[in-house]
């Protein structure tokens, strides 16, 4: 009989599940769940986006594209990009379409790393750069940001980590699950440290387009640390865009010339619908996406103001769309709180921890969801506090 | 003064402490700018919006367009200014195009707005000739979904 226990690698079978997994599944087997767990806008894809790629379709453009996307696509990338952050890419040798912000990651961290180098990760973070970055032999060295510093990376953080072996910084900012962001003279602190290294730093900004009262700054635009950085960003958030899988890498060329030859050996092409109707979102959609910024940011205030009168302190934050609320207060630990209120109150929330062990004590929860979907969950944790008091 | 417009159409029934947290502004300034609102005439009244077919099974809204000939001295204004005052109709529009006003009417049954329709707009002398259409099922209204909400579809994938 096969050992599949042996045909297996060792790194992916160490590799643990995320942490969020077990609360969906709770949640699945459960009658009138209000959830406030999915990290994924609630507005559908804008129509005229829709309609586009009904029309590719209907045209039958069904073939792959260049392995690095359609040229069409990629120059308006780069012009977006220059419109956002007043930065020029290539678009034949700067720019890689992917198959969502998560491929661009994975590229960028495998070409990258190798077995013993160091890999700076800020947590609280999104889930998925540390399994890769340990799958190829790299050893995570956490940075852990603050809610005194309202989760921000700071300069002497940075600097206590970093070692001759340090090799790649990922920085993920606007922030999920905290919503902090990085200002200009945060970035200029960071460039300050990382100047006279040799460290290349991954900046995902897939949640770029949602910042409240801030414009996004990129540390690409920050002295010369454009030849260092290599921008995560894709359609996903910014245009509701999820299902879609497309997103970007934009870097200098020498990396992002290696890193198109594991796009093209691992995926080909990204789908060539989504490229499409793609082009149609950069072109014609900023009105769109201000009109969801809006509507996120009132609920971001909402929110905030809610648990932060529950007792549950509340740092504002500034981009994505999330809060996260410190519990400890309810002196249980995250997974405690998480797993009683789903329980007792059938809402999901996801546990700080889930996105690093920093994480403890403090919840993820989502605004990607209508005011008065999120005004009942707020009755119903009120509730759920008040039953924890006795 | 946009995001209040915007949330207030989304729905008139947030307290103004609500409005003011969601908007980063105190409940006194809000109250201020609702007041001006008003005042300026900008926001003419706070209404629910109804599933008529829900509430009423019976009730038919129709949507008339009417033929007018203007008038020497008012052009449409003093005929629309009429029709208006009529508590079956809910709005009365001037328009571009192949006609001349268009009129949305609620009544109890069909026989009720046919009578309307007959009776009430037929009979005004500068009205020339006007078309009936009844709606058989609304789908949206006032900005609002009112044909099912929709379903949240979304998965629990980690994100």
């Amino acid at each position: 009989m096969i050992d599949y226990e042996r045909l297996l690698n060792g790194k992916i079978k160490n590799t643990k599940p995320s942490g969020i997994r077990k609360y969906f599944d709770m949640a699945e087997t459960m009658d009138n769940v209000i959830s406030l767990g999915v990290g994924e806008p609630d507005f559908k894809t804008p129509w005229v986006v829709r309609q586009e790629a009904i029309n590719i379709l209907e045209r039958g453009r069904t073939n792959y594209t260049a392995n690095s996307g359609l040229i069409d696509l990629r120059k308006e990338i780069s012009a977006y990009i220059n419109r956002k952050l007043g930065l020029s890419f290539d678009p034949k040798s700067e720019i890689i379409v992917t198959v969502g912000g998560s491929e661009a990651i994975d590229l960028a961290i495998r070409c990258i790393v190798e077995p013993g180098d160091e890999v700076l990760i800020c947590e609280p973070s999104f889930v998925c750069y540390r399994p890769i970055a340990e799958l190829v032999g790299g050893k995570v060295v956490s940075i852990e940001t603050k809610a005194e510093n309202e989760f921000r990376l700071t300069a002497d953080e940075l600097k206590s980590k970093i070692t001759d072996n340090t090799k790649l910084l990922i920085l993920p900012f606007p922030n999920n699950p905290t919503g902090a962001i990085m200002t200009r003279a945060d970035l200029e602190a960071i460039a300050e440290v990382l100047k006279d290294t040799n460290i290349a730093v991954i900046s995902d900004e897939i949640y770029s387009e949602l910042t409240y009262g801030e414009k996004h700054c990129s540390l690409a635009q920050i002295g010369d640390m454009r030849e260092r950085t290599i921008i995560v960003d894709g359609f996903s958030k910014a245009y509701a865009m999820t299902g879609w899988r497309l997103g970007f890498l934009a870097g200098p060329k020498p990396l992002i010339e290696q890193m198109l030859k594991l796009h093209q050996y691992a995926i080909m092409s990204s789908p060539t619908v989504s490229q499409y109707a793609a082009i149609k979102a950069l072109k014609e959609c900023d009105a769109d996406i201000e009109k969801m910024r809006n509507e996120y940011n009132a609920r971001r205030r909402y929110l905030v103001d809610a648990f932060n009168r529950l007792g549950l302190d509340c740092f504002t934050p500034k981009g994505a769309f999330y809060v996260f609320p410190c519990i400890k207060s309810t002196g249980l630990t995250s997974d405690e709180f998480c797993e009683k209120l789903i329980m007792s109150k059938r809402v999901a929330v996801v546990p700080g921890n889930a996105f690093g062990g920093c994480g403890e004590g403090y919840i993820r929860v989502s605004y990607a969801y209508s005011i008065s979907h999120l005004k009942e969950a707020i009755r119903r944790i009120t509730e759920f506090l008040e039953e924890l008091k006795g | 003064m946009d995001e209040l417009i915007r949330l207030l159409k989304q729905n008139a029934r947030m307290t103004d402490d609500e409005l003011a947290v969601m908007l980063g502004v105190s409940a006194d300034e809000v109250r201020k700018m609702i007041a001006k609102l008003e005042a300026d005439g900008i926001i003419k009244g706070y209404s629910a919006i109804i599933d008529e077919a829900e509430y009423d099974p019976n009730s038919v809204f129709a949507l008339i367009e009417l033929n007018v000939t203007p008038q020497s001295q008012s052009g449409y204004e003093e005929i629309a200014r009429q029709i208006a005052s009529y508590d079956e109709v809910a709005s009365v529009r001037l328009m571009s195009g192949t006609y001349d006003i268009l009129v949305e009417v609620i009544g109890a049954n069909i026989r009720d707005v046919s009578l309307f329709v007959s009776q009430r707009l037929a009979t005004i002398d500068a009205v020339q000739s006007t078309a009936t259409h009844f709606v058989l099922k609304a789908y949206k209204d006032n900005g609002i979904i009112i044909d099912g909400e929709e379903k949240d579809e979304r998965s629990w994938v980690i994100s």
